[in-house]
């Protein structure tokens, strides 16, 4: 079982990830190492096929990599390239994910939504409905608790997408792009979102994204390229205004440290 | 949280649409067992409300249901003279059709053993049985007759005094039931010119034998009425119907009457079974593959129905199986739409077959036999076209979403 107390949400190790053979062979991660505490909100930059999406896939146990291991709150779940835990359970119990569109289930209402996500998890429906009003609470949506996704806007449904993935209590969650599709206000509450989430809920936070104009709200920014972590940028307090992309893929400041080959 | 109940409830248009299409395609499967059901039942009527014993039809017949079946009427009075026999009634049975009203009439003349039977066992709606030896009819509502009417038939005409229901022929013609004599009536009723035609044929026929010259009163005999020839028997009767004394042998009485070198005796059961066997076997086996064709082609059109619905929610699905869930979820939300879609389905074609069965030119009876087997149909294409739908959700893979 996952240690609660165990700080460390996830520590990744020589992820590798080939696709095809021979000729049409592709090495989409080139050994990427991670590691990210509970509370911790880092952020992936990089250009397309640079790996973000895969690395993101592996860590959320959809994909299995061609090589290395993932440990999460200390329990090993991929070893030698191979899943070692039935990850389907394992994702009900410790993950959340949140998408670029919020791919919230349009026949369930806001609510019920939250609530699913606990009832797959054996969770009661009375106490799965509790806590997922308790998060749309949270997440300033309560009011919109009984509407279809369809009568939401688009701020709403990544909050409502947000509290889903919060529903299980999860030591990891995993965010693709979370705010491509909103503007630039409605993404910087969504990353500030994650921020508070990730401090308060002690929940460790990776968001893939392209935005650069909230990469504020991270602890830490990791670039990627080629498959590869190419850079690491510790973005405290003061160096945050600091961070300002330079050349492909973003690179960091002056607090920029050397990245895994 | 029930999420087959909530998918439904948010597309509630399509899937009430498509269980109205579900529902009418099985009220069609129920209703050609219940066609199949009329049509055994009509053929069989009259044999199991008569309740004769024995019928008598004319040699190496199959008896009047299945084909033409002559035998002359004085057969009555010896069948009634055999050890064991309680009772012998001539049976006459003949189809007509009819112009009245600016209608065309088409119905199954039946003829009483009057004054023995009057029609007393006939399943009154309306009215009386018969009272009188001539010009009253009972006939089945099927025949579009009312109550008081008459009719010209014949000769003669024919007041309407009973209404019968489901009193159908094996033919499928509404049965209207008169004296023996009125029906032969109908049945051998001939112009006046054919009348004297067949007069003067006779006569003619006389003068040219010896005895129209050695007795020349014969001449005026057979240009005369029919009835006054003692040589013409009077017309023959499709069948007689024999009723054995309590304690009687029917094998004994069977035996004695196939003795006989101008008729065929066959039992209720023999006689039941050759009704079965003739024209309704072929019709049930007709509608036996028309069920079957139509179960095939209920089982095809749920399963893309399903398949389509499932691949409507396919993304969803990958979200759910993304979340954690459990195949057995996947597998809920499917089956239970399509399990929901049969029960939907059978019953709107219950209801609505009860309103709309009446109303078919022939009757059609659903039995509760039917029912339960048909909901095992139900339940068993339900499942069966729910595999589609599952098989595609199980391959659905969870990065899906994410790509």
């Amino acid at each position: 079982m996952v240690d609660a107390l165990d700080n460390l949400a996830v520590e990744a190790v020589g992820l590798t990830k080939v696709y095809g053979s021979g000729n049409t062979e592709v090495q989409a991660l080139r050994g990427v190492d991670l590691s990210l505490s509970r509370g911790e909100v880092i952020a992936l930059l990089g250009p397309s096929g640079a790996g973000k999406s895969t690395l993101l896939g592996i860590i959320g146990l959809v994909n299995q990599p061609t090589a290395g291991s993932i440990t999460m709150g200390g329990q090993t779940v991929v070893a030698e390239g191979r899943f070692t835990v039935d990850v389907r359970s394992f994702r009900r119990k410790y993950m959340g994910f949140v998408f670029q569109k919020a791919n919230l289930i349009p026949f369930l209402t806001a609510v019920e939504n939250v609530q699913i996500a606990m009832e797959i998890n054996d969770q009661p429906p009375r106490t799965a409905r509790r806590r997922a009003m308790e998060l749309l609470e949270y997440l300033g949506v309560s009011d919109r608790a009984s509407h279809y996704p369809s009568m939401l806007s688009g701020g709403q449904q990544q909050r409502v997408a947000v509290a889903r993935s919060l529903a299980n209590r999860p030591n990891l969650i995993l965010a693709d792009e979370p705010t491509a599709a909103l503007d630039s206000v409605r993404g910087r509450q969504v990353m500030e979102l994650f921020r508070k989430v990730a401090h308060e809920q002690q929940t460790g936070v990776i968001v893939v994204t392209h935005d650069h104009r909230a990469l504020d709200a991270f602890d830490r920014t990791l670039e990627m390229e080629d498959g590869r972590v190419r850079g690491e940028v510790l973005t405290s307090p003061a160096a945050k205004r600091s961070l300002t992309p330079q050349g492909p893929g973003g690179k960091g400041g002056p607090e920029t440290s050397a990245g895994p080959p | 949280m029930n999420l087959s109940l909530k998918d439904i409830r948010h597309n509630f248009g399509r899937f009430a649409l498509t269980a109205v299409g579900i529902g009418l395609l099985l009220m069609v499967v129920m209703g050609m067992s219940g066609i199949y059901r009329g049509l055994v039942e009509d053929a069989t009527l009259m044999v199991d409300r008569i309740g004769a014993h024995l019928w008598v039809v004319q040699k190496d017949t199959r008896g009047p249901f299945a084909e033409v079946s002559r035998i002359t009427a004085n057969t009555e009075d010896r069948l009634r003279s055999l050890p064991g026999v309680a009772s012998s009634n001539s049976f006459v049975s003949h189809t007509i059709q009819r112009e009245h009203e600016g209608k065309s009439l088409r119905m199954t003349i039946q003829g009483l053993a009057w004054p023995q039977d009057r029609g007393a066992w006939l399943p009154l709606v309306a009215g009386r049985a018969i009272e009188q030896s001539h010009f009253e009819m009972v006939a089945d509502q099927s025949v579009g007759l009312l109550l008081g009417q008459s009719m010209r038939l014949g000769k003669d005409t024919y007041t309407v005094v009973g209404i019968t229901r489901n009193m159908i022929s094996s033919g499928g013609d509404g049965m209207a039931f008169l004296t023996q004599s009125d029906s032969q009536a109908i049945q051998y009723d001939v112009s006046g010119e054919a009348t004297r035609l067949e007069r003067e044929a006779r006569k003619g026929r006389v003068e040219d034998a010896d005895l129209g010259r050695t007795r020349p009163d014969t001449l005026g005999r057979a240009a005369g009425l029919s009835s006054g020839i003692p040589v013409l028997g009077p017309p023959p009767v499709s069948a007689v119907l024999v009723r054995l004394s309590p304690g009687a042998d029917l094998d004994q009485v069977i035996g004695a009457i196939s003795s006989w070198p101008d008729v065929s005796v066959y039992s209720q059961q023999q006689q039941r079974e050759l009704l079965l066997t003739g024209n309704v076997d072929r019709s049930r086996r007709q509608i036996g593959l028309f069920r079957t064709l139509l179960v095939v082609v209920s089982t095809i059109i749920m399963a893309l129905i399903l398949y389509t619905l499932t691949l409507d929610k396919i993304h969803d699905i990958a979200v759910l199986k993304l979340m954690g869930a459990r195949n057995s979820v996947i597998f809920g939300l499917i089956l239970q739409q399509a399990v929901l879609l049969g029960a939907i389905g059978y019953a709107i074609a219950y209801v609505v077959g009860l309103w709309v069965f009446p109303r078919f030119p022939r009757r059609v009876i659903v039995v509760e036999e039917d029912l339960y087997m048909l909901a095992g149909v139900v339940a068993g294409i339900s499942i069966l076209a729910s595999a589609l739908g599952i098989w595609r959700a199980m391959k659905v893979q969870p990065n899906e979403v994410l790509a």
